[in-house]
């Protein structure tokens, strides 16, 4: 929402042309899991920047509170328990949330004009103004992120703080995490830095150590490093090959014009009720509430 | 710490054991993973638990709660055994050759001197052999059957790798594979850091837990290195800093021993702590005890403390005994204590055996509360249901809560576990009538000299004649308090090789301990922290991020006690000769002429190798003590013994001896020793500690804390789970023979059932973050399960092992 509109590259459900006259630099942030100690410091910065609180919950049998990202939970931490090697136990923590996807699943199978955006420098960002609450982006979403808040019907997530962002900071989870597995800073100097970190865990043993940029949504703009880059569902059930649902493709290709028809026809409705019968009034009660 | 956080960085091997640096010090762990990512340093955590700090390790394995001591035992076994040491260092720098006495012995669990009446050793056989010069007698070939190498090699030959595997759980081959990889760092070019916190103190054998991995990095020659050294990671920002000012209470400020009750002789108590060298040429530091001691007497009698009066030596307390907090509250349980001034301490949570602690505090006339939250303690007297069930109408203790600042609402120093002093300045002012904890506390002393002055009383000295040198009295200010504990001249301090060169004129800031001076000329609070308030001014306050060495040395960043030193000992980190042992990690070394380099010189400087100085020169042999002497009170040696609540009734070491089931000679109170319970009807091991989410009992009173952790849990493994028909998130009741809690069971791998000697032992992970005050959901304080006994030396309390069961409710 801090970026200026010279920046947006893409608009849900809008067919004008973005601006192209300005260009910025492709962004992203990298998520080592081999670093991180699950402190949570992440999500605690991101109720601070982002003045979110959820409910104190309960716990449920497992480290991860809040249990699930919620309008009040832009990332969580997930914990997952594993033995990849028989009797050798591993404890991968995955900081869960939007990815930021080059093809935005969600911005996509979004119907309302311009309630999300994508920034010429990779952000995806829901602008909730123009929210409808449909949920579609839950829908489009290859990532499981997107949530509908209960107060206001609208959907939330990760902005990867494009306010921040904007003006020259990083991500306020970049800058809490106190063991550096998460970095922040120009795309290509990510996949730079992963490869440094790679090279790492094979020595110690990790042959399967990879990027996690998937190609299946055009890359992303969050990035992992995994130890076991051949077994991304190990990592609390990341995809091994994300792609946007059928049903968006299907919604973009045959059911959107048949949408717009049907959408013209409910306008047209509407025009005809509006002359037949008259603007809607407004009860008096309503005026003074 | 004898290094510094920054230091980890420069580790070849880090050692994660009896702490949990990721969950516990999330912010110094940082090191750790700069020592991984830089140096292709390797992380091992051994632990109960695979916890956070195993999640990003490269190797861990597990052990019973309670038995760090076998394992260290058998690493030193398996170091000696294989030849895995760093022999020039042993030789020259550790107490190896020396001779002990030939009636030192040690016989089935047990050292000589042992009077199993009082549960005491008479120690006088814990000593060297001394020759006819008064030097101890030594043997370099090592080979003397009395040196303290053979004596050593001959007690841990027990810990074999399988009696390691049969007391510890711990998989023989996860053992040998740790033991394997500690014993690569004897190389003089690989370093070794161990980071340990509560997880080795909270035990009835906490020191000697610590003592045996010291023996293991003196062995290995990692003490005195960068990247080395044995690390302690305090929990608070500043417990350091109050251990440095006594926080024991026998100890006065900078570690002075004080007087014991049968010391009334002045000269007598200083001659005893001004130990004399036991080799030639060594500077046995506390010589100059005298020093430290009157220039603190002078900080607190000022003009008052003369050589006539024996600098005020008679006004100081002697102690009868060891005031540690298990004396306290059983003195108060017993009632031989009636008020008591609780400031920023929560005892209800955290002494042991919260329904001892709640009977004690019921027995007070009054209890002060010095707290910026409310506390636990502070209700004690309140029903809260099952959680605090008390009769409030049985309960006569005056409570006074008297709100306080919190740190961020103060301005003076935090010593942080690296010994660096920092200076902060308070971020806002505290809210309503909160005020500074020094100014409650000045408040309470001006009103009480006021009542000794117009009431008087038994012994008004020690009051009356305290300086109290304060621009606004009842507002001392941290900078005058500063200023104070560095210390100043009270005369002009000359040089005592050129009495006509004034090292410091009458009023100045001292600028170290070496102008301090036993004729009442100076004064200092604080022998360790002398010149950290210099004629320079505040060096805590010093944010200057330059670091010539390259190591993370950053000399001009605060002030490191002692003497702005970064690394203590660091005469070790060079060869006898002078030179480093690794020269890409250069600290200081001999130039010829004098000790120069990076750091400070632990040192004196003109001493020239062939003067033969040792590097440990607090110790008046200059050497590390393989051999501990007097100093531990269960042992020269480190040796196992079960915890109170043992899941094996027997020492596995020595079953036939029941008097060393347990440490001999921790002080067990008849009241508590009844509240132990037996494995018969508490068959799982319990353990407790603290998750990064909270911070003790603090954060329960913050939102964000507790949307992140916002409910009590336990973790127990799968197997016990199904055997007790346990799912996840079920709610379990977990009693010990002191009482219970309820809590939502986590099931979990990361806790595992382990071996010991044919026997199947399950441990049950109990995290203390809740209570009945905060915003958190309510739950149990998890010290109504803790057992009422600690460490034999420091009195640490024995949370970390003790016995419970467990049922699904």
């Amino acid at each position: 929402m801090a970026l200026q509109s010279l920046d947006i590259k893409a608009r849900s459900a809008t067919t004008t042309q973005s601006p192209a006259a300005r260009k910025t630099t492709e962004v992203a942030k990298l998520i080592d899991i081999s670093k991180c100690i699950g402190c949570k410091a992440c999500q605690a910065a991101c109720m601070e920047w982002n003045d979110l609180r959820d409910d104190i919950g309960h716990n449920v049998g497992v480290y991860d509170n809040p249990h699930d990202l919620s309008d009040q939970s832009w990332t969580v931490m997930r914990f997952s328990e594993v033995e990849v090697e028989q009797g050798r136990l591993e404890w991968l923590i995955r900081k869960d949330g939007c990815m930021h996807c080059a093809d935005p699943g969600c911005l996509k199978a979004c119907p309302s004009p311009g309630a999300i955006v994508q920034y010429s420098n990779g952000i995806v960002d829901f602008h909730e103004e123009n929210c409808i609450g449909c949920g579609y982006c839950i829908t489009g979403c290859p990532f499981n992120i997107p949530r509908i808040s209960k107060k206001d019907h609208k959907a939330y997530k990760c902005t990867l703080c494009s306010d921040r962002v904007g003006v020259g900071l990083e991500p306020a989870c970049v800058k809490t995490c106190p063991t550096g597995a998460i970095v922040f800073g120009s795309k290509a100097d990510m996949i730079h830095h992963a490869e440094g970190r790679i090279t790492d865990l094979k020595e110690r043993g990790y042959s399967n150590a990879a990027l996690y940029d998937p190609k299946g949504v055009g890359g992303t703009h969050v990035m992992y490093v995994l130890q076991h880059g051949d077994k991304p569902e190990l990592y609390a059930n990341l995809p091994k090959d994300p792609g946007i649902s059928p049903l968006v493709g299907l919604w973009k290709g045959v059911t959107k014009p048949l949408m717009n028809l049907g959408l013209g026809l409910a306008v047209f409705a509407g025009f005809f009720h509006y002359v037949t019968a008259g603007p809607k009034e407004v009860e008096e009660e309503e005026k003074t509430d | 710490m004898t290094n510094h956080w920054v230091d980890i960085k420069n580790a070849d091997l880090i050692i994660i054991m009896g702490g949990n640096a990721a969950e516990a010090h999330p912010c110094g762990f940082k090191w750790v993973t700069e020592a991984k990512a830089h140096r292709g340093a390797k992380l091992v955590v051994v632990d109960p638990r695979f916890n956070r700090s195993a999640a990003v390790s490269d190797y861990y394995a597990p052990i019973r709660p309670g038995t760090d001591i076998a394992f260290l035992g058998g690493v030193i076994n398996y170091l000696l055994s294989n030849n895995k040491i760093h022999e020039e260092y042993v030789k020259h720098y550790t107490n190896a050759p020396y001779l002990v006495r030939e009636d030192f012995s040690f016989n089935d669990g047990l050292f000589s001197g042992y009077d199993a009446e009082k549960r005491k050793y008479n120690r006088d056989t814990w000593d060297y052999a001394l020759g006819k010069d008064g030097y101890v007698e030594i043997d370099e070939t090592l080979q003397n059957p009395r040196c303290v190498y053979q004596l050593m090699k001959q007690h841990y030959a027990r810990y074999t790798p399988e009696t390691v595997s049969r007391v510890c759980g711990t998989p023989k081959e996860a053992f040998l594979k740790v033991a394997e990889m500690i014993g690569e760092t004897s190389r003089p070019d690989k370093v070794m850091t161990i980071l340990y916190a509560l997880g080795w103190t909270q035990h009835t054998t906490g020191s000697q837990n610590i003592r045996t991995m010291a023996m293991i990095q003196l062995l290995l020659g990692n003490i005195g290195r960068v990247g080395g050294g044995v690390n302690a990671l305090r929990g608070h920002s500043n417990v350091q800093g109050i251990t440095d000012m006594n926080l024991v209470s026998g100890v006065m400020p900078g570690y002075l021993r004080m007087a014991a009750d049968e010391e009334q002789d002045f000269q007598g108590f200083l001659s005893k702590r001004a130990l004399k060298p036991l080799r030639p040429n060594q500077m046995s530091y506390w010589q100059n005890f005298p020093k430290f001691w009157v220039s603190l007497a002078k900080t607190f009698y000022g003009k008052a403390a003369t050589k006539e009066n024996d600098f005020s030596y008679h006004w100081f307390p002697k102690y009868d005994k060891p005031y540690d907090v298990l004396q306290m509250f059983e003195r108060m349980h017993n009632g031989q204590m009636n008020g008591f001034i609780c400031q920023g301490f929560n005892p209800l949570a955290a002494v042991p055996c919260l329904q001892k602690v709640s009977a004690a505090l019921s027995k007070l006339k009054y209890l002060v509360v010095i707290d910026p939250l409310s506390t636990e303690t502070a209700e004690f007297w309140r029903d809260h249901g099952e959680l605090n069930s008390v009769d409030a109408s049985k309960i006569q203790t005056e409570v006074f809560r008297l709100p306080a600042n919190c740190f961020a609402e103060e301005t003076g120093s935090y010593t942080n576990s690296g010994r660096v002093l920092q200076w902060h300045w308070s971020a806002a002012d505290g809210p309503g009538d909160a005020k500074g904890d020094v100014e409650i506390i000045a408040g309470i002393f001006t009103r009480m000299r006021d009542m000794y002055r117009k009431e008087g009383g038994a012994f008004p000295e020690p009051i009356l004649n305290l300086t109290w040198p304060y621009s606004i009295p009842d507002q001392p200010s941290p900078e005058e308090l500063a200023r104070e504990f560095s210390g100043k001249a009270l005369a002009d301090v000359t040089d005592p090789k050129d009495p006509t060169k004034v090292l410091a004129k009458a009023g100045e800031q001292l600028a170290s301990f070496a102008h301090l001076r036993d004729d009442g000329s100076t004064s200092s609070g604080n022998w360790l922290y002398c010149g950290s308030w210099s004629q320079a001014g505040n060096l805590m306050a010093r944010r200057e991020t330059s670091d010539p060495s390259g190591l993370g040395f950053y000399p001009n960043w605060g002030f490191s006690w002692p003497a702005n030193r970064r690394v203590l000992y660091n005469r070790a980190n060079c060869d006898v000769s002078g030179k480093p042992w690794d020269p890409s990690r250069k600290t200081i070394a001999w130039d010829g002429s004098k000790w120069t380099g990076f750091d400070v010189p632990d040192m004196r400087p003109d001493a020239a190798p062939e003067e033969d100085v040792g590097p440990f020169i607090m110790h008046p042999d200059g050497v590390g003590h393989l051999f501990a002497l007097k100093g531990m009170a269960d042992g020269p040696f480190p040796e196992h013994y079960e915890p109170f609540e043992t899941p094996l009734g027997v020492n596995p070491m020595h079953p036939k001896n029941p008097l060393v089931t347990s440490n001999p000679v921790s002080r067990l109170f008849a009241y508590d020793k009844a509240q132990l319970g037996k494995a018969d009807k508490f068959p799982y091991v319990a353990t407790t500690y603290r998750l990064t989410e909270h911070y003790h009992y603090w954060t329960k009173n913050v939102r964000i804390n507790s949307i992140l952790q916002p409910s009590q849990f336990i973790e127990m493994n799968e197997e016990l789970a199904k055997e007790k028909g346990i799912a996840h998130g079920d709610t379990v009741k977990v009693t010990s023979n002191r009482g219970y809690i309820r809590a939502v069971a986590v099931v979990t791998k990361r806790l595992r059932p382990l071996d010991i000697d044919g026997k199947k032992v399950h441990t049950i992970g109990i995290p203390i973050h809740w209570g009945f005050i905060g915003v958190a959901k309510k739950g149990f304080l998890a010290n109504r399960l803790t057992p009422f006994v600690g460490d034999a030396t420091a009195h640490t309390p024995e949370f970390k092992a003790f016995l419970v069961n467990i049922e699904k409710v």
